[in-house]
């Protein structure tokens, strides 16, 4: 596979404070990269640089050899941040202003049919669950058909079953479209269950400390001995305080039945 | 359950909830008129001073008959269409350009506040000299009294949108005017149509001071009129239709502002 997205030497300062890099990092066409470390890490900063929203002081962003075009990425964000006053079809084509009508209805329909929300495309944002509104903001973010996929902690303020249930959206959503996404989350069940790659970043400021490669069955059980085992390891390099609540107590658990 | 209804505070409140919001809003209003024609009837008010509601009535349908009426109406609303217009319009742009950009906010904002300050009537010699003694003074007074609340509203909606809002629309690199169109502008409508309500009252306000500084047809001169010529049912009834078309245009605008706003997920928009 040849490189879609290259970083070279990305860093940021806020305040004279170098709160990112130097940061360097490939990723391959379809490939799915989580980003993974504690709060205040560095994490979100190399996505919103990545994304455009934020300018680097240094280093350089790359998509196929050449600058970032505005059409290249789309992003979700930890909240929804749907616009209330348009409708769910209205969101999901809030970033297809410039195609002709018909083409516009195709691409809404198609983003909303894999994320499982058509018959919800004329409800507006206040109307729908926290996990139907970030369900509709992945599906404004597919719609563009990005090449480069980001998501910003997109789930973690859901709760633990509307969470399990996006991820599996997720999944889909590679399957059909198979952008090369960049996930940047908390949770290591997230990180193991969805990415080709996890990345640890620890800082600031924020450097890569580890780098796995996991590559686990699709329809892995969270269960598995297999999947606890790259849990560990990454328990290890990201140290306890950052397993989440319960975490450890189930490897235990687990490794006793072994 | 226990029925409390036998308590009767109770039993009335339940009534009075029972009733429509719009009936409710009748209820003070027609129990004052009874006691106003009661006591004008049984001679308590002097009528010189204080007519009787059926004698302003018989007023306002004598007017209507003789087309004079019309006639007023038909000023009193075209100046006040065209003043509300013309501000609504001017304060649109400024409170858009100066809710969008800080810079400008910054260079601004100060000289409209400093402006916002000086009395309007102190404005009227200014606009006389300037556009003369007919309809394009009185229409700037209004109009004048229409931009502030318009200006104020939109910058203040627009300075206060959710700034993930703003950042969807530049991680969908919206250009400066796609953003303020398709981002801050809805965002804003809501604090927008309370300044608009806000900008109407004010013009009916001015319309009133700009048709009593000088006018020969209008509800201002029909004050004016009935002062000089001691015929109080006649002011009378110039009140009455300031606060009845008042009353209408507001409740148009909030109705139209309701219908635009019906996504907002606030107990108001229910």
């Amino acid at each position: 596979m040849s490189n879609l997205l290259e970083i070279r030497g990305l860093a940021k300062r806020y305040d004279d404070r170098l709160v990112l890099g130097p940061l360097h990092l490939a990723f391959e066409t379809g490939e799915t990269v989580a980003v993974i470390g504690r709060s205040g890490c560095g994490k979100s900063t190399l996505l919103r640089l990545v994304a455009g929203l934020d300018r680097p002081d240094a280093g350089t962003v790359s998509l196929a050899g050449r600058p970032i075009r505005p059409d290249d990425v789309a992003i979700v964000f930890q909240e929804p941040r749907l616009m209330p006053w348009l409708n769910v079809a209205g969101n999901v084509g809030f970033g297809l202003k410039h195609l002709p009508k018909l083409e516009r209805a195709d691409a809404v329909a198609e983003a909303l049919d894999v994320v499982g929300l058509s018959e919800a495309a004329t409800k507006l944002p206040k109307q729908l669950s926290g996990g139907m509104a970030q369900r509709t903001a992945l599906a404004r973010a597919l719609a563009v058909r990005p090449k480069l996929l980001l998501l910003d902690e997109p789930f973690s303020a859901l709760d633990p079953l509307t969470r399990a249930g996006l991820q599996n959206h997720l999944g889909e959503v590679r399957d059909h479209y198979g952008p090369t996404i960049l996930l940047i989350t908390h949770d290591m069940d997230e990180a193991l269950a969805l990415a080709d790659r996890i990345i640890v970043l620890d800082g600031p400021p924020g450097r890569i400390v580890a780098e796995f490669a996991p590559r686990l069955p699709r329809d892995i059980k969270r269960t598995a001995p297999a999947f606890q085992r790259w849990k560990d390891r990454l328990i290890d390099v990201l140290g306890p305080a950052q397993a989440p609540a319960g975490t450890l107590t189930k490897l235990e658990d687990h490794r006793h039945a072994v | 359950m226990t029925d409390l209804a036998y308590l009767p505070g109770l039993g009335a409140a339940r009534k009075a909830r029972a009733l429509p919001p719009s009936v409710i809003g009748w209820i003070l209003p027609l129990v004052l008129v009874g006691a106003w024609e009661a006591a004008a009837r049984a001679g308590l008010v002097r009528s010189n001073h204080l007519p009787a509601p059926s004698v302003v009535a018989l007023t306002i349908l004598h007017l209507a008959q003789s087309g004079d009426l019309t006639d007023h109406l038909t000023a009193t609303l075209g100046r006040l269409g065209l003043g509300f217009l013309a501000g609504a319009a001017a304060g649109t742009v400024a409170g858009s350009l100066t809710g969008a950009s800080r810079t400008l906010r910054l260079l601004v904002d100060p000289l409209i506040q400093g402006l916002r300050s000086v009395p309007s009537i102190a404005w009227v010699p200014l606009f006389i000299l300037w556009l003369g003694i007919f309809e394009a003074s009185k229409v700037a007074l209004i109009a004048v009294g229409v931009f502030f609340p318009v200006y104020l509203n939109l910058m203040s909606g627009i300075a206060g949108v959710d700034r993930k809002l703003i950042e969807v629309g530049r991680a969908h690199r919206l250009g400066h005017v796609e953003l303020i169109r398709r981002v801050l502008l809805p965002a804003a409508l809501p604090a927008y149509i309370v300044g608009l309500r806000g900008g109407l009252g004010l013009g009916w306000m001015f319309v009133a001071a700009a048709e009593l500084m000088g006018a020969s047809e209008g509800l201002g001169f029909l004050l004016v009129d009935g002062q000089q010529t001691g015929r109080p049912a006649i002011v009378i009834a110039a009140i009455l239709l300031f606060a009845v078309l008042g009353k209408l245009s507001d409740i148009v605008l909030a109705r139209a502002g309701q219908a635009l706003t019906a996504w907002q997920d606030t107990e108001g928009a229910r």
